[in-house]
């Protein structure tokens, strides 16, 4: 693979307010025809970013969309576990030129697409221009072929985090009730906010103890982001509600078994909440 | 085309008076009508008073700047500087005097920085300089020197006074993510400069990283409802 050179495939910054949840053509950095990017990330790890990455991939693929879930967490992927796949090629491949991108786009049980960081990628866990170019023109290079292009991020607000997250018009950022993960979600959304100039990001709370409590914390976390964020006059920020998972025992029971809960327990309040998620996502 | 039906003579009179040289070219043949507008676009990316580039052409160059960075994955600098107390110059020493502190001030820092850097006045009082290829230890460098240069200039005003200025800067890197724009990257830079005239003036503070920290009170608000609600 060689370096972009093309100007017309290189990206322009830009920045949009568009609401999230509502079918348009986005404005994006390097916008053309193809895939709306949505980038799935949160602060903190262990809250279930992955597995919600993949069970909205295959809401979306349930609706008719021709869906790539790109593993962006090059440090420490896992979308290969949450999957139950073993892959031969992968985006390390792509990178060293080993493999063509038609060869580390793999179908996914689901129905959708996945091109997998693999666990080569270790090397490439810092933001050198290298990475970014290379990364960029990966997606440059699928954006046309597909509807939905879904970035898992990995943990943390490092810069390759943030350069994942900016290559993607929309953000979704994942939280649970946990003090420690409603912190890492604010400092990330704050971070978007100041940095990225995003006026908008998604939020959905997974492990939800009850009805309601996603609700509760999205009102709780736009008071502060109120208060810190958009307190300046035209810096406006909001945060909206896309999605609350409770905790039940089919989300464990697939986590476990590496299934996907839109696939095995398509009945179960998890998947339709996903459901309902990818249905807000589809305007 | 023929050129001599344009009307010229707004133009020409305009770069007379600015003392631009008008081009040697055959009058109205297509090289000299190109010499004429490349010499109007001259003078309206440049201000007046100090020669600098003014902010529309500012604008555009960090726009540039916006689009190298986030293609090259290369650092940059944007320094916005204010002359402290500005109005208290112009205030005593009447508005002569402030024009040939602005003057002043302009020079030397046109002075300290590469040729490559771009120095714009934006404002009344206010500077801008865009730094390409300057990462996060010779940014504070050249911060400091600015600020030394400044603060050693003695300025005679035409009352035959000397006049002495200090200035305050603030600056941000450029951010390394797609996703950015020149006017949040001024918004960033402007920040440090209010954080500089509030520290005292006379300072230089620059954005060292993304300020991901989230404060006692951001988080004694964040979990003020949920703990009511689990009481």
């Amino acid at each position: 693979m060689t370096t972009t050179s093309d100007p017309a495939a290189s990206p322009t910054p830009a920045a949009s307010g568009v609401p999230l949840a509502a079918a348009r053509p986005t404005a994006r950095p390097g916008a053309r025809a193809g895939a709306r990017n949505l980038a799935v990330t949160s602060g903190k790890g262990g809250v279930g970013k992955t597995f919600v990455t993949a069970n909205l991939a295959a809401a979306l693929a349930q609706r008719g969309q021709k869906v790539l879930v790109l593993d962006a967490d090059l440090g420490l992927a896992n979308l290969d576990v949450v999957l139950n796949l073993h892959p031969k090629l992968t985006l390390h491949d792509v990178f060293t030129e080993k493999a063509t991108l038609e060869q580390a786009i793999l179908p996914a049980p689901g129905g959708f697409s996945v091109l997998l960081a693999g666990s080569g990628m270790v090397e490439y866990s810092r933001l050198t221009p290298e990475v970014r170019d290379k990364l960029l023109h990966i997606v440059e290079m699928v954006r046309p072929r597909f509807d939905w292009i879904l970035f898992d991020t990995g943990a943390g607000i490092s810069d390759v985090v943030l350069f994942s997250i900016s290559m993607a018009s929309d953000v979704l950022v994942v939280a649970t009730p946990e003090p420690t993960s409603l912190t890492d979600a604010y400092a990330t959304i704050k971070v978007l906010a100041t940095q990225q100039d995003r006026r908008e990001v998604g939020l959905l709370v997974n492990q939800a103890n009850r009805v309601g409590e996603g609700k509760l914390i999205c009102g709780q976390l736009q008071q502060v982001l109120q208060r810190f964020v958009s307190a300046k006059p035209g810096h406006s920020f909001k945060l909206e509600l896309l999605g609350e998972v409770k905790n039940d025992l089919s989300v464990r029971q697939a986590v476990l078994k590496r299934q996907l809960v839109m696939e095995h327990y398509p009945g179960s309040d998890a998947a339709q909440a996903i459901k309902a998620l990818a249905h807000k996502l589809l305007g | 085309m023929d050129a001599r039906h344009l009307r010229l003579e707004l133009a020409l009179q305009l770069l007379q008076q600015a003392g631009a040289l008008l081009p040697e070219a055959e009058p109205y043949s297509q090289e000299w009508v190109q010499g004429i507008l490349d010499a109007l676009c001259d003078l309206s990316s440049k201000d007046a008073l100090t020669g600098l580039v003014n902010r529309r052409s500012f604008e555009m160059a960090l726009a540039r700047e916006v689009d190298r960075v986030a293609r090259s994955g290369e650092s940059a600098l944007l320094l916005m500087l204010d002359i402290d107390h500005f109005k208290a110059v112009n205030d005593s020493y009447g508005h002569a005097a402030g024009d040939q502190v602005i003057r002043a001030v302009a020079e030397a820092l046109n002075q300290v920085v590469r040729p490559m850097d771009t120095v714009a006045r934006v404002g009344g009082e206010e500077f801008a300089i865009v730094l390409p290829k300057c990462g996060a230890g010779f940014g504070a460098t050249v911060a400091e020197r600015l600020r030394e240069r400044v603060s050693e200039l003695r300025i005679e005003v035409a009352s035959g006074q000397t006049l002495a200025v200090t200035v305050s800067l603030g600056g941000a890197f450029a951010p390394e993510w797609v996703r950015s724009s020149s006017l949040l990257w001024m918004e960033r830079a402007d920040r440090q400069l209010y954080r500089a005239k509030a520290e005292g003036r006379n300072r230089t503070c620059l954005e060292m990283q993304v300020d991901s920290l989230v404060s006692a009170e951001e988080k004694g608000m964040l979990f003020a409802v949920t703990q009511q609600e689990s009481e």
